[in-house]
């Protein structure tokens, strides 16, 4: 039980962080159009890239002489960067089809 | 290894960039911006984290090759992002969903013999670990659904059962390994390929119809696997990011079942066509089809003074998109009354058929959406009906043991004639028999979109 109260002192930044964003997300979301449930999937996606930042923390705080997690770190950096770039260009791409014709 | 003030910053102003970007992706007129908002934001993340970061004595080689991993990625993900095409954007969302999830599963491999000891921060490593690789796996599958890989479902005997026992494995196995405090890196592997397992064995039953849901699901797993490393690396950027995904992404899932009529758990346990389908493609329907020339249906058209078409996925696929223009254009400069009548989930994806429309300068006008177009098939002298299937098929009203009863569909059969272009009576996704093509008004146009599209225009240019 202390161990649990140590938990949320030590962490009460980001409980607080984690249950405002819920509520943010649910809101944000609502009343979305039919029509534009691809494109914020698709932004949503992008959007959760940010994994790449762990990925990167991964690497640079791995031991230098461990080539395992090394390589495992560079995959997770390439393939962090695939989701963002990926994800943001095919999103634009996607809603550049959306503006207003003359 | 601390976050300098200057470095938190940067991260409150990207999590604020991120929210903002969401919502204004909601909007039709401010969607483009809220994208490129959001990108703005990532992109300040990454740099910050790479400049401002201090760890313990980096060597150079570790920054050129976290360099060299996002210059291939970006070239990668770019040339993927702009090279294919619209039609396989679905699978694209669900590669670039997979590759985030794949890389949160490398992360809690490579941590976990770090925090051993830690039961706290193994149980955060291995959730994100989990939830990561199921992603990654599912979101797979889902690619291969999509580009026909995978046609039909696969179903295991006891599917149901055996997902949920290997599920419960999953968590029970997790659990041990929480509380033992294990250093075995066995177990984590066999923990990390019991995941892959259950994300396949999670999605292959499912039908290909309803892979916009399960990537939309898949899509908010990845959030939160991102949120778990956020939270084992103290990181307020990634906990923002992967929450509000994980968030977002579940109503999102939600509003595309309501869009369907379908519940998640049916979607999920309840694959198309499991519970009732086999029967109901036994259920044969009597009766015969017509069948119509294009000189034929050119005439109809021509002497009709309302004309509705109903696009479908098989529009995509023979691209078609162009020609269905064109064929529009025309019939419209004859004074007739044409428009567009878009299904929810037509297409791959909800508002697929949009985008692609959308794509070669189709009004955004002559695009109706479903309940808006529905009491005008009455008078609607002509519904062209091409290459849809499940989204016109009237069993949806009549018949509870069809696998996509009460699913919302445009009331076509309403119209005068319906003239059905199709390449052959294959069923549709959901696999199933379709009364509307042995409906006294249909009439079936057998042969590729474009083909058959191709020859319309030239027709009706001559009369």
């Amino acid at each position: 039980m202390t161990e649990f109260i140590d938990f949320i002192s030590s962490n009460l930044q980001m409980i607080y962080i984690v249950i405002l964003m819920i509520f943010v997300g649910v809101e944000v979301i609502g009343h979305v159009p039919a029509v534009l449930h691809t494109p914020l999937m698709s932004g949503a996606n992008a959007i959760h890239g940010v994994i790449i930042i762990g990925a990167i923390l991964v690497m640079i705080d791995a031991d230098p002489d461990n080539i395992l997690s090394i390589s495992l770190g560079f995959v997770a950096v390439l393939l962090g960067t695939l989701n963002v770039v990926g994800g943001f260009v095919v999103t634009d791409r996607m809603l550049e089809m959306f503006k207003k014709k003359k | 290894m601390e976050y300098t003030f200057s470095l938190e910053f940067i991260y409150l102003i990207a999590s604020i960039t991120y929210i903002l970007g969401l919502k204004m992706l909601g909007h039709p007129e401010t969607a483009r911006r809220g994208n490129l908002i959001a990108a703005a934001g990532m992109i300040l993340a990454i740099f910050g984290t790479l400049f401002l970061y201090q760890g313990d004595e980096v060597p150079n080689k570790i920054y050129i090759l976290i360099a060299i991993a996002i210059v291939i990625g970006t070239i990668a993900g770019w040339l993927i992002a702009k090279k294919v095409d619209m039609t396989k954007m679905p699978e694209l969302v669900s590669l670039f969903n997979g590759m985030g999830g794949a890389s949160a599963a490398l992360i809690g491999l490579i941590e976990f013999h770090h925090y051993v000891g830690n039961q706290l921060y193994i149980a955060t490593i291995i959730a994100g670990m989990v939830i990561g690789s199921v992603s990654f796996a599912g979101s797979m599958i889902a690619l291969g659904k999509l580009n026909g890989t995978f046609k039909k479902p696969i179903r295991l005997p006891k599917y149901n059962l055996l997902n949920n026992l290997v599920f419960l494995a999953i968590i029970a196995f997790g659990i041990f390994m929480v509380v033992s405090g294990t250093s075995s890196q066995l177990f984590l592997y066999l923990l990390f390929f019991s995941a892959l397992a259950y994300g396949i064995l999670l999605v292959i039953p499912i039908g290909g119809a309803d892979m916009p849901v399960v990537i939309s699901l898949l899509n908010s797993f990845t959030g939160l696997a991102a949120a778990f490393a956020g939270f084992l690396y103290g990181n307020k950027v990634m906990l923002t990011g992967g929450i509000l995904v994980g968030s977002a992404g579940t109503i999102l899932t939600f509003a595309m079942c309501n869009a369907m009529n379908r519940s998640l758990s049916n979607v999920i346990f309840g694959a198309f066509g499991s519970s009732s389908g086999d029967e109901a493609e036994g259920h044969e329907i009597t009766g015969s089809i017509k069948k119509a020339t294009v000189s034929d249906v050119a005439i109809l058209m021509n002497y009709s003074q309302k004309v509705i078409i109903v696009p479908g996925y098989g529009l995509a696929v023979a691209q078609a998109q162009h020609v269905i223009h064109e064929l529009e254009q025309l019939l419209d400069s004859k004074g007739i009354d044409v428009k567009y009548a878009i299904h929810p989930v037509a297409g791959r994806m909800p508002g697929h058929m949009n985008v692609l429309l959308a794509e070669t300068n189709v009004e955004y006008d002559k695009l109706a959406e479903m309940d808006d177009v529905n009491p005008e098939f009455a008078n609607t002298d002509v519904v062209f009906v091409v290459g849809a299937n499940d989204v016109v098929n009237p069993a949806a009203h009549n018949d509870p043991s069809s696998p996509i009863y009460g699913m919302p569909i445009l009331e076509v059969e309403n119209a005068k004639h319906i003239i059905v272009n199709k390449r052959s009576m294959k069923p549709g996704y959901a696999g199933i028999e379709n009364e509307l093509f042995y409906n006294q008004k249909t009439s079936m146009l057998f042969g590729d979109a474009k083909d058959i599209l191709t020859k319309l225009v030239s027709e009706l240019k001559s009369m």
